[in-house]
């Protein structure tokens, strides 16, 4: 492997705006994983048009800091309330409400640090070997290939997406439809513009994103009656023993290496490496029955599993330009608002963007680190802060951003009429993630699409005689008949008891 | 009829637990439960999560919103091919404007009626209730946001959208919600009219 661009790399983080950029990105990723209401995603679709005036590099190293950084913050809700700030953080509430009842919440919560910083700088390390070689693997592809892989890729996302499979697709299919406004790039016919000049240029994905996630959220939780959180004062002793370091080093090994493989595939990501690494824990574990009581494997593992994922799904996106998770869409939309467009020429052609946001994930995660130990008084205190008051502010951002964007008033209007689609959606169980990265992949998927039918003549066999895009369409076939089968027998075997029951 | 006939595949969401004040009862109550039985009960602990974070929201949409909520699909579905059908469809050999959004319409409706045909074992969608005017107004705050900027600037549409959200939607005090608003306000001139110059439309 060549050195010299990973040296530079090093080289573009130091810069002084570059590390102010990924501190402005931790702190703002740990707030938010602290903070009730807006999760990774919607952040970093309100905060898009600041990054339109910066560079590419430092917009992403701010970006993904705010979306590691949220995976630390999410533990303190986690482990203090009970309350998950992240889905990935879901498993951690087990084991960590439960010593943090025990008066160890300092330890479920250094523990949770140590954890994450040792699965995020592993799951770095291994990014930096693995991901230039499947950007080498992905140069050879051509349309068909990256066809099959957009739709393995969003088919992926709306699986595992929380909520209804059959919902997540349709929202999927929505994006791609949504991504069809404008003019064709090909025959240049105007489509599903309604002789508005103002979407004859297509939709903008800045107000999509803002409005789905952004508003979409807020204007979601307006609707839940608010719960009386009590926040610890104070939390003592946050520094892990040795002993509890000593118990949870295997689970933590563990938890890296899984989470990090689990977050490359599409959809994978941080929520399924973080159930993965618990269940595998708990299996693994001589005493299993401590686990949920207490056990300070069960705050590791999950915590060291989760980080390494959210590190490991840029892969992805860096090396095959195929977003992983909702988030990562919206990196990717960032990217491409600055004119980058995320594929396996990246490592090669803007080296300096590559690394320097490769990089900059150790200096992230060492300030988490510190963040995370000596100042976590500091963020339990913001524990506080009331969501009534953050709501209207984050709605003014959201509005008077989206408006620096193009200095349009239509664009506000639109960022309205998306916030409110996102409400219904969130309400109506589709997942707006889906929708968002179908809506970012839908010209690369209908141009390869073309192209494909174009270079075969039509026939759409050809896709099945190329042996990556083959493949992978099996793949997507498989995931796609897999849970009807398995629903299908489920169905049969429940009408089966139910029959015996009633025969009894 | 509320729930489906057999009853025993209904993984119940919001509705179940409503007791006042659940969170610290449902806290101690829950750990031994959950350790109780042996292999799974993962699964069961995080639906137990799941269904906490849930708790406080309305409850779930029943049969017939289900149906109007995949009849909906259906009929965006169908809205789209008969859009799709007004460009040239093309076909495999020469895809052209139509192609695409065409494929992508039809199997829009083709799910839509799977939520049809599975809408009696949906549980996801919540009901349309009391609270959802809430949502209704702070939507009507930004609309109307939106519709007076380009005649008043944008800084009373904003003071009166943060009041809003913050006395009626929020139920803070009288003085926080005016003090904030006005604050907010000032913050925002000063950020993007005075430091950022954005050329947003404004009075002062």
């Amino acid at each position: 492997m060549d050195l010299a661009p990973v040296l530079d790399g090093f080289g573009v983080v130091l810069q002084p705006t570059n590390l102010l950029y990924c501190l402005i990105g931790v702190v703002v990723g740990m707030l938010v994983g602290v903070l009730p209401g807006l999760g990774p995603a919607a952040t970093i679709a309100i905060l898009l048009p600041i990054t339109i005036g910066i560079e590419p590099v430092t917009a992403v190293i701010m970006l993904a800091g705010i979306f590691y950084g949220a995976q630390y913050g999410g533990t303190i809700t986690s482990v203090l309330l009970r309350l998950p700030g992240e889905a990935s953080s879901v498993v951690t509430v087990f084991d960590g409400f439960a010593l943090a009842r025990q008066g160890r919440a300092g330890t479920a919560l250094g523990i949770a640090a140590v954890g994450s910083f040792l699965g995020g700088t592993v799951s770095i390390v291994a990014l930096s070997f693995v991901a230039p070689l499947v950007a080498g693997f992905a140069l050879d592809f051509g349309p068909p290939e990256y066809t099959a892989l957009a739709l393995l890729g969003i088919l992926l996302v709306a699986t595992v997406s929380s909520g209804d499979r059959l919902k997540a697709v349709i929202a999927a299919c929505l994006g791609l439809l949504l991504a069809t406004v404008g003019r064709d790039g090909f025959t240049g016919a105007e489509r599903f513009t309604f002789d508005n000049l103002s979407l004859a240029d297509g939709l903008d994905f800045v107000p999509i994103a803002m409005g789905l996630f952004g508003l979409g959220e807020i204007l979601y939780n307006l609707e839940e009656r608010h719960r009386a959180v009590h926040a610890p004062a104070t939390v003592a002793n946050v520094w892990p023993s040795r002993a509890d370091l000593r118990q949870s080093s295997g689970a933590i090994g563990r938890g890296s290496v899984l989470g990090f493989f689990l977050g490359i595939l599409p959809g994978g990501g941080a929520t399924l490496a973080s159930l993965a690494a618990y269940a595998m824990e708990k299996r693994r574990s001589k005493t299993p029955e401590r686990f949920g009581r207490g056990a300070v494997e069960g705050v590791a593992a999950p915590e060291s599993a989760n980080n390494a994922a959210a590190t490991s799904s840029f892969i992805p996106l860096l090396t095959l330009g195929i977003p992983a998770n909702a988030t990562m869409a919206v990196i990717y939309g960032a990217l491409l608002i600055q004119g980058v467009s995320p594929g396996p020429q990246l490592v090669d052609q803007e080296p300096e963007l590559f690394w320097g946001v490769v990089n900059s994930m150790y200096i992230g995660n060492i300030l988490l680190l510190i963040m995370s130990i000596p100042l976590v008084g500091l963020f339990v205190k913001i524990l506080r802060v009331r969501a009534t008051i953050l709501a209207p502010i984050t709605v003014l951002i959201t509005l008077i951003g989206v408006y620096t964007v193009n200095y349009d008033v239509f664009d506000i209007g639109l960022v309205v009429v998306f916030g409110a689609l996102g409400y219904l959606m969130k309400k109506l169980g589709f997942d707006p993630g889906p929708l968002v990265l179908a809506f970012v992949l839908g010209s690369l998927l209908e141009d390869s699409l073309r192209r494909s039918l174009l270079l075969f003549d039509g026939d759409p066999t050809g896709f099945l005689t190329r042996p990556i895009s083959g493949t992978l369409l099996v793949l997507f076939l498989v995931v796609v008949l897999l849970p009807v089968i398995r629903a299908a027998l489920a169905r049969r075997r429940s009408t089966d008891r139910r029959n015996t029951k009633e025969l009894v | 009829m509320t729930s489906s006939a057999g009853g025993a595949h209904v993984p119940g969401r919001p509705g179940g637990r409503t007791a006042a004040g659940a969170t610290p009862q449902a806290g101690p109550g829950a750990p031994p439960e959950e350790a109780a039985p042996e292999e799974f009960d993962l699964e069961e602990a995080i639906h137990q999560v799941e269904a906490e974070e849930h708790e406080g929201r309305p409850p779930a949409a029943g049969l017939l919103g289900n149906l109007v909520v995949a009849a909906a699909v259906v009929v965006l579905g169908g809205a789209a091919v008969v859009g799709s059908l007004a460009f040239d469809a093309g076909s495999a050999r020469s895809p052209e404007a139509g192609t695409w959004p065409l494929m992508v319409s039809v199997v829009i409706v083709v799910l839509g009626l799977g939520l049809v045909a599975t809408a009696r074992r949906t549980t996801d969608a919540e009901r349309f209730g009391r609270t959802s005017w809430l949502v209704l107004a702070g939507l009507a705050t930004m609309v109307a946001f939106v519709a007076l900027i380009p005649v008043i600037g944008f800084e009373i549409p904003a003071a009166l959208l943060a009041f809003v959200w913050l006395r009626f939607l929020g139920h803070e005090g009288w003085r926080t919600s005016i003090v904030t608003s006005l604050a907010l306000v000032v913050a925002f001139y000063l950020i993007f009219v005075g430091a950022l110059s954005v050329p947003i439309p404004h009075l002062f």
